[in-house]
């Protein structure tokens, strides 16, 4: 089937298998590899990516019901060399340790702050549970998402 | 893990998905969010041949004040639920309920709709709208019906939907200013329930339903008959179980879930939500 996705800001037509799933669409046919595939089964939230500017998990959306939509991932956050607030906020709060889960995280925090641009820190814990980090890195990815709304 | 093959077809309008399920009878799946049939496929515990894509019918995307009830179509997915300001002033245990589906990622795809026809016991929003007497309604092929929750859950992962049949819109009584609490007992953040409940109560009425608690969602009806009977919550709440047939599994055996459902149902009920 056909599909014409817009990612990045780029709107690709694309002939795809109807049972392609989201994240394969972005990792093999566009080769856009900063979305990473963890659970596979909608629980670790490393394929978090926008949709119509809100955080869904990749895994678990086929590309075809993303057909005609507004696709964000990690890599079109970055404009003109200067990074997302939100990347700055972890780079330099330390709110990554390996880094797998990070991309992830990134784009849940954004649609957290757009949703609730001023959280509490339970409301950034409980609003990033869809997310795991298996370096247990949290406290710092929580003092991360607090500073990027600090800073806005 | 990717689904095994099958065929894409996309509905714009519910008659459109009902001539398509016609067309292409048990082979067919809707799709709504996905979140509870793109796992399934992927872990090939489902194969349909076809699926009727259903998320972008946005004519079953509303929240409606329909006088004494609140009307909401079977595509509003659940962050919109939990926060509409129509949901959260008449039905909050509704609001309440949606916001525990899943994480915040689950909530921006997963349907009210989709949730309740997948009729997972142990999912919320089924024993909710259970516990709030809500009704459904479906429509086919001659037209809508309308199925009491209470009569909607007939076995595991298996609702009173005809083949042909797409659940349309949910209709959840207001609760008008009775108190409610949700309770969902688990490991993690994100887990489904280990047991879960639902319950409001208003006065002597009181409305219980139990999450993960059997094959089908459970309403606990010697509860709220107790409570009618002027019994106190901590006496009603004893007989939480009276209704369910729990199984045992890793989380948890079927005695220790029983022991869950009593202590929840106390906190349920005596939780002065309102």
């Amino acid at each position: 089937m056909k599909v014409t996705i817009t990612v990045n800001g780029t709107k690709h037509e694309s002939e795809i298998e109807p049972r392609t799933l989201l994240v394969q669409y972005v990792r093999d046919t566009l080769g856009l590899t900063g979305t990473n595939i963890g659970c596979d089964t909608s629980s670790c939230g490393a394929c978090s990516l926008h949709v119509d500017g809100e955080s869904v998990k990749s895994c678990t959306m086929l590309a075809a019901q993303a057909d005609g939509c507004d696709v964000t991932t990690i890599e079109g956050l970055a404009k003109n060399g200067v990074m997302h607030p939100m990347q700055t906020a972890f780079m330099e709060n330390h709110g990554l340790q390996c880094g797998f889960c990070t991309p992830g995280m990134v784009m849940a925090s954004i649609s957290l702050l757009q949703e609730n641009p001023n959280p509490t820190e339970e409301e950034v814990r409980i609003g990033l549970e869809g997310n795991l980090c298996r370096c247990t890195g949290y406290h710092n990815i929580v003092k991360s998402v607090l500073a990027a709304a600090q800073a806005k | 893990m990717i689904p095994a093959p099958f065929d894409y077809k996309r509905a714009s309008s519910a008659a459109e998905a009902i001539s398509l399920v016609s067309e292409y009878g048990e082979d067919a799946k809707f799709l709504a969010g996905g979140h509870s049939l793109l796992p399934l496929m992927k872990l090939r515990l489902a194969q349909p041949a076809v699926l009727i894509d259903i998320a972008r019918i946005t004519d079953l995307s509303y929240i409606r004040d329909a006088g004494n009830h609140i009307a909401i179509g079977a595509m509003t997915r659940h962050m919109d639920v939990e926060k509409s300001p129509i949901v959260l002033q008449h039905a909050p245990l509704l609001a309440n309920a949606a916001s525990h589906v899943g994480d915040p990622q689950v909530r921006h795809r997963g349907t009210i709709g989709g949730s309740i026809a997948h009729a997972d016991s142990a999912s919320d929003l089924p024993a909710t709208t259970l516990a709030m007497g809500a009704t459904y309604v479906a429509q086919g092929p001659n037209g809508t019906r309308e199925i009491p929750a209470n009569e909607f859950y007939v076995g595991f992962l298996e609702s009173a939907l005809a083949p042909d049949e797409m659940l349309t819109e949910i209709r959840v009584p207001k609760m008008n200013g009775a108190t409610w609490g949700f309770q969902k007992f688990n490991r993690r953040a994100q887990d489904w329930a280990i047991v879960g409940v639902a319950a409001w109560k208003r006065g002597n009425e009181a409305g219980v339903a139990l999450v993960n608690m059997g094959s089908v969602p459970v309403l606990a009806t010697s509860v709220s008959q107790a409570i009618a009977n002027g019994a106190s919550i901590a006496e009603a709440a004893e007989l939480a179980a009276a209704e369910a047939e729990p199984q045992s599994d890793l989380n948890a055996s079927a005695e220790y879930r029983v022991h869950l459902s009593k202590v929840l149902v106390r906190r349920a009920l005596e939780s002065t939500n309102a």
